[in-house]
């Protein structure tokens, strides 16, 4: 072996061991601060990864574009929802006076409020576009509590890390990282152009999350669990929308 | 090409061309390694990003102007074909399949492959004064007169001689300056204005577009633009003799090379 090849090994060798250490390192500080998303698996992990690792790092505390009244779309679309179930209905039925968003998990104290507690608190409303992953969009006016004030109340412990939320459709659920669920603009709303929330957008309780596209605004939230680990859900994967093969972090 | 080999071009008769005179016996390949290796990664990005973005116009072929717009209010232009969602009212009796799940997934995968493969090869480009050598024009096409008769050369579709293997022509440095640092950086921003996080930090990228549809609206007009790069680039490869510029791309050789060899 010469001289010159040897020296090449070996620069080769250490520049590998290097690279390969390297991303370890990557990997291990990523997973530290909580830039791998839940569903980081699988042949999109890369770039899965890659995105919600960048938002997080760009856009923790920004805030949602705002729009004037005047901005406000004529006529808010309602997308198309299945049928509603017979558990809703029979809530319906009663106004929605028994309807109830029941808080466990990583919380001191588990409770179920009704509509007309989370009425009760210090109101906000936002004027924000939904935007579909379709590619449409429309602006409304929000009204409802910020998920942060209610987390509060309850008492969020400190290791919680992701709110899952659940709808009242079986099979209908997500969860948002406490950047997004802590956020001031992240809502259960409750109405909607200064009048009660449409049902076909989502009455009478959705979650906002208006920093992401529409599908992680679940409609018709009846669960929240605040919790450490999504392994316990579902398929592992962080919501129902990986599981139908769309990405879990939805800021894009 | 024996005599281009034997008894290289003066100088002066490159003159009126862009065309660098042929290195007469040289092993530098064509294409540096690097310029192959993200150009084909550049290509398999492209045509994934064209097919996955094809596939998620379907699931709502209707383009609008300004910050909103849905299947209530009216619509800059429809694409007349089915859609994959029952919502939009396309005039067809049936609902296509979706594929938008893994068309997003592999459309930001794709998009993050390319940027950072066009990062690496701008650094690259500036560093080894890549675009300076070879992409902007050379000194004879800078006169007006350099300039029209490379133009004229090329509308006669004059066939490339041996020098031109080895170097660009005019239009051909004008084309790829504009889609490396037009097109593509175009493209990446109105992708970028349409994700509501990215814009939460950055407002101001898409509001200077108009609001966000008029972004998701550009995003798809300079896609076509970039389609129709593509297209024209493999017509042009085509008849510039396909596998020799093939060849020179993948080996990094050119005919006279392997002809040496």
């Amino acid at each position: 072996m010469t001289d010159i090849s040897r020296r090449k090994l070996i620069t080769t060798g250490l520049a590998a061991a290097a690279g390969v250490s390297g991303l370890g390192v990557a990997a291990h500080l990523a997973q530290k601060y909580g830039l791998v998303p839940p569903d980081h698996g699988g042949i999109f992990g890369l770039g899965e990864t890659l995105t919600y690792a960048s938002q997080r790092l760009l856009t923790r505390h920004s805030m949602a574009r705002e729009f004037s009244r005047s901005q406000i779309s004529e006529r808010p679309l309602a997308n198309e929802i299945a049928p509603f179930n017979d558990e809703y209905k029979r809530l319906q039925a009663g106004n929605f006076a028994d309807w109830r968003l029941t808080i466990d998990g990583l919380v001191d104290r588990p409770t179920a409020f009704s509509l007309d507690q989370l009425k009760s608190f210090p109101s906000r409303s936002q004027i924000t576009e939904v935007a579909c992953e379709e590619g449409w969009s429309y602006i409304a006016e929000w009204h409802g509590v910020p998920l942060h004030h209610v987390l509060d109340l309850v008492g969020t412990q400190p290791h919680a890390r992701y709110v899952a939320y659940f709808s009242i459709e079986p099979g209908w659920w997500d969860s948002m990282d406490m950047a997004d669920a802590l956020h001031p603009q992240t809502f259960l709303t409750y109405g909607m152009n200064g009048g009660e929330l449409p049902l076909g957008n989502g009455g009478p309780l959705r979650m906002r999350v208006p920093r992401q596209l529409g599908y992680k605004s679940v409609k018709f939230i009846t669960h929240l669990t605040v919790t450490d680990n999504l392994k316990k859900f579902g398929k592992g994967l962080g919501s129902a929308s990986p599981e139908g093969g769309y990405a879990w972090y939805a800021g894009i | 090409m024996s005599t281009a080999e034997s008894t290289p071009l003066p100088l002066e008769a490159s003159a009126t061309t862009s065309a660098s005179p042929i290195p007469a016996a040289t092993t530098a390949p064509r294409h540096s390694l690097l310029v192959r290796l993200t150009h084909w990664i550049t290509a398999l990005c492209f045509l994934a990003l064209l097919i996955t973005g094809a596939e998620i116009v379907i699931s709502h072929p209707r383009f609008y102007w300004g910050e909103t717009g849905n299947i209530l209010t009216t619509p800059l232009f429809k694409i007349p074909i089915p859609s994959s969602r029952g919502l939009v009212p396309t005039g067809y009796g049936y609902v296509m399949p979706d594929q938008n799940g893994w068309s997003r997934a592999l459309h930001f995968q794709s998009a993050w492959i390319l940027v950072l493969t066009g990062l690496l090869y701008v650094i690259y480009g500036l560093i080894t004064r890549h675009f300076h050598t070879n992409l902007v024009p050379a000194k004879p096409d800078r006169s007006w007169r350099g300039f029209s008769a490379s133009v004229k050369n090329h509308l006669l579709f004059k066939k490339p001689g041996e020098a031109e293997a080895w170097s660009y022509n005019l239009p051909q440095r004008l084309t790829y300056l504009f889609v490396i640092f037009i097109l593509f950086p175009l493209v990446i921003w109105t992708g970028l204005a349409m994700s509501p996080a990215f814009v939460s930090a950055f407002p101001s990228t898409v509001t200077l577009l108009g609001g966000r549809q008029s972004a998701r609206t550009l995003h798809f007009f300079i896609s076509i633009a970039l389609l129709l790069f593509l297209i024209v680039h493999v017509v042009m490869v085509y008849l510039a003799g396909f596998s020799a510029r093939m060849r020179a791309m993948i080996t990094g050789c050119t005919a006279a090379q392997r002809e040496r060899i």
